[in-house]
C-alpha cells in the first residue's frame, strides 16, 4: 500500500512536470490536473511492481533526499568530465589508428544490480572502454580499446566511479 | 548574445557528432565501432539539447511562458539518452560476442574463459 501511494505521487508529480505552462492555477488548467489524477492512479498499479521494489535492495531508501543530491553532483561533475575526455580519446584513436584491444574482468563489488548498472554505464561513458559482460557475481566484462595490463586495477577502468555510485545506490 | 551561445553549442555537438560518424568508417571490427558510436552520439546530443534548451528558456523568460515546455521535455529526453544510450551499446556488444564475433586483433579476452566453462 505504501508502496502504490509512493508510486502515485511520484507519477503525478511527473505529469505535473511534463505539462507545465498550460493553463492559470498556478502553472495548470483544471483539466490537466484532473487528467493528471487519473492516469497517476492507472500508473501507480502498473508501476507497483518495479517503484522501490526489494530487487535493487534498496526499497524505500531510495528516496533519500541525499541520495538525489549525490547524483545530480555526480552526473555534472565527474560523469561530465570524463564524457568530455572520452570524445577527445576516440577522436585521437580514429586519427592516429594507435589501437591495442583486449577484454579485461574488473570486480567493482558492489552489492545490487542497479548498482552494477550504474556502474556499467559509467564504463561504457569513459575513455577507451565499453562493458560487454556481466556475470552472476557483479563481474564486469570490459572491452578496453588500448589495453595498459593485463590485470588492470578498479581505478584505471573506471576512474572513481565506485566510489560515488556506492553513496548514491547503496 | 544568447544566439552565440546557442551556435555555440550546436557547432560543439556537431563537431563530437560528425567525429562519431567518421569513427565507425575508421575502427576496424564493431566493438571498436560502438566506442565510437556511443561516446560521441552521447556527448553531441546533449550539446545539441543544451542549445534547444537555452532557446527554450530565452523565449519563456522574454514574455512567451509557452516556450518552458520546450526547455523541459528536452531536459527529460537528456537524462533519458544518457541511461538507454549505453545501455543500448551494452546490448548490442554482448549479443554480437555470444554470437561469435570476436574482438579483433585483441591481446587479452578473459571473456573467452566464462563461455568456455560454462559450456561444460
Amino acid at each position: 500500500m505504501a508502496v502504490l501511494a509512493v508510486a502515485f505521487v511520484f507519477s503525478f508529480l511527473f505529469y505535473l512536470v511534463l505539462t507545465a505552462g498550460s493553463g492559470k492555477v498556478l502553472f495548470w488548467s483544471i483539466e490537466e490536473i484532473g487528467f493528471g489524477l487519473v492516469f497517476a492512479a492507472f500508473t501507480a498499479v502498473l508501476a507497483k511492481k518495479f517503484f522501490c521494489s526489494t530487487g535493487t535492495k534498496l526499497g524505500f531508501r531510495s528516496l533519500n533526499p541525499k541520495r538525489w543530491v549525490f547524483f545530480l553532483i555526480y552526473a555534472i561533475g565527474p560523469l561530465f568530465f570524463e564524457m568530455a575526455k572520452a570524445n577527445i580519446e576516440v577522436a585521437y584513436r580514429m586519427i592516429t589508428k594507435k589501437i591495442k584491444p583486449g577484454i579485461v574482468k574488473i570486480s567493482p563489488g558492489m552489492k545490487s544490480d542497479f548498482g552494477t548498472m550504474m556502474v556499467a554505464n559509467g564504463i561504457t561513458l569513459t575513455p577507451g572502454t565499453l562493458s560487454v559482460d556481466v556475470d552472476e557475481k557483479g563481474n564486469i566484462y570490459v572491452h578496453w580499446i588500448f589495453v595498459e595490463s593485463k590485470n588492470p586495477k578498479l581505478e584505471d577502468v573506471c576512474s572513481s566511479f565506485p566510489k560515488w555510485i556506492r553513496r548514491i545506490a547503496e | 548574445m544568447i544566439i552565440l551561445v546557442i551556435y555555440a553549442f550546436l557547432a560543439i555537438g556537431i563537431i563530437f557528432q560528425t567525429s562519431g560518424v567518421i569513427a565507425l568508417h575508421q575502427f576496424p571490427d564493431v566493438y571498436t565501432r560502438l566506442h565510437g558510436s556511443t561516446k560521441c552520439t552521447t556527448f553531441g546530443s546533449i550539446f545539441i539539447y543544451l542549445a534547444v534548451i537555452v532557446y527554450g528558456a530565452w523565449f519563456a523568460f522574454s514574455g512567451q511562458p509557452e516556450y518552458a515546455v520546450l526547455s523541459i521535455h528536452t531536459l527529460i529526453v537528456m537524462v533519458l539518452l544518457l541511461v538507454t544510450n549505453p545501455t543500448g551499446a551494452h546490448a548490442i556488444a554482448r549479443a554480437a560476442y555470444r554470437s561469435g564475433v570476436m574482438p579483433k586483433g585483441a591481446v587479452v579476452d578473459m571473456l573467452k574463459e566464462k563461455y568456455r566453462v560454462g559450456k561444460k
